[in-house]
């Protein structure tokens, strides 16, 4: 069981690993990628560094916190689970933590179909662990083409009656036997009180009772939201120690809105990792 | 006022027929948004008192009266006045966020 498991190794994760780790606690820093961070060529705004790269000072933070003994894997987190401690389920691995710290930065994912959100609530949901149950042998789709996608596939199958993978025009990441796949491009939802079909850009339909929508990556925002994190405008919503509303999961960086600043994010993460020593020591 | 268990039985009495309007949280255990959102109803009803019934139905053991009020996804949050649906709302949300639904 880790001490703390920070999402995002970004700015506000690596900032936090910092704290975490010097206070004595082993953490562990879980990250797909670089984030918005390597997407930025020159940096010449950032205290005490003339000019660099956006991925030369994700290397050097990420170099500075293993020389500490910090583990930092790339890995893509799925789902996490609140029972008291927390679960996180990864696509290689599953792991154990007392405290968590979302920092996987902002990524905005729209989904642009007619009918979205007329029937959000009425047929389409974001979560196959919260509503699968409404759709007990009845037939869904999951839109998506990652493995949090799968992962939603995977919740459903053992309760509806067929569930059907819509990868929306796109290509399949993790190729699947399992799971019907429908590759087709969707025009539009179609329904009356209630969702009851899919249109395809060919114009041939599928009547589904449910659509549940996982594209792309889980962002901090999908994750926290199925555990129970208030969200306020698509943002997480901390208080001023960067704690969310649940007990031992804390949040910093982009994700929880404000400037996308790289200062911004280290003294978030700064303060999140203190708070969580703060929890961890009771 | 405390927070009422909502049943098939008292449904009509407690809700439809109610005096003052009702708040229903449609919920069940396994919904992890659901275990957030109770500390917040119950805070809810014990700051609106007489002004307003705060009540929740479980949707695993009250599966008919979440078909009924097409409750598809949980938590939602419907707003009765004089046995009408004023507002519905599905998600996790805030006190204050609910107070808007029910100004």
């Amino acid at each position: 069981m880790y001490d703390c498991i920070i999402i995002g190794k970004g700015p506000a994760g690596i900032s936090s690993a910092l704290y975490i780790k010097r206070a004595g606690f082993n953490c562990l820093v879980i990250g797909k990628d670089g984030g918005n961070l390597v997407k930025n060529e020159l940096i010449q705004n950032y205290y005490g560094i003339e000019e660099i790269s956006g991925e030369e000072l994700l290397l050097k933070g990420i170099k500075q916190i293993e020389k500490l003994g910090v583990e930092v894997i790339t890995d893509e987190v799925i789902e996490i689970e609140y029972n008291n401690s927390f679960t996180v389920k990864t696509i290689n691995n599953i792991y154990n933590s007392k405290t968590i710290i979302l920092a996987t930065g902002n990524t905005r994912k729209t989904l642009n179909i007619n009918g979205i959100k007329e029937f959000e609530g009425k047929g389409i949901s974001y979560c196959a662990v919260c509503d699968g149950f409404f759709y007990k042998n009845k037939e869904v789709a999951v839109i998506g083409n990652g493995e949090y996608a799968i992962n939603e596939v995977k919740h459903l199958l053992p309760i509806v009656k067929k569930v059907t993978l819509l990868t929306n025009g796109k290509e399949l990441k993790n190729k699947n036997s399992e799971i019907n796949i429908d590759t087709r491009e969707i025009k539009q939802f179609l329904g009356e009180t209630r969702l009851q079909e899919i249109e395809f850009k060919d114009n041939e339909k599928l009547k589904v009772d449910g659509v549940f929508i996982a594209i792309g990556t889980a962002t901090s925002t999908d994750l926290a939201q199925k555990l129970g994190v208030l969200i306020k405008e698509n943002k997480i919503a901390v208080n001023d120690k960067m704690q969310t509303n649940i007990n031992g999961l804390y949040a910093a960086g982009d994700c929880i809105g404000g400037l996308l600043q790289i200062s911004k994010a280290v003294y978030e993460g700064a303060k999140a990792g203190l708070s969580v020593v703060e929890y961890l020591k009771g | 006022m405390s927070v009422i268990k909502l049943t098939n039985e008292n449904f009509e009495n407690e809700v439809l027929k109610s005096e003052i309007p009702v708040l229903v949280d449609f919920w069940a255990e396994w919904c992890g948004p659901c275990r957030m959102q109770a500390p917040i109803i119950e805070d809810l009803a014990n700051t609106m008192g007489e002004k307003l019934k705060v009540c929740k139905l479980n949707v695993d053991e009250e599966s008919d009266l979440a078909v009924k009020y097409n409750v598809m996804s949980i938590p939602t949050l419907i707003y009765f006045k004089d046995g009408q649906i004023k507002n519905t709302t599905i998600g996790l949300h805030s006190k204050d966020e609910i107070l808007e639904i029910i100004k």
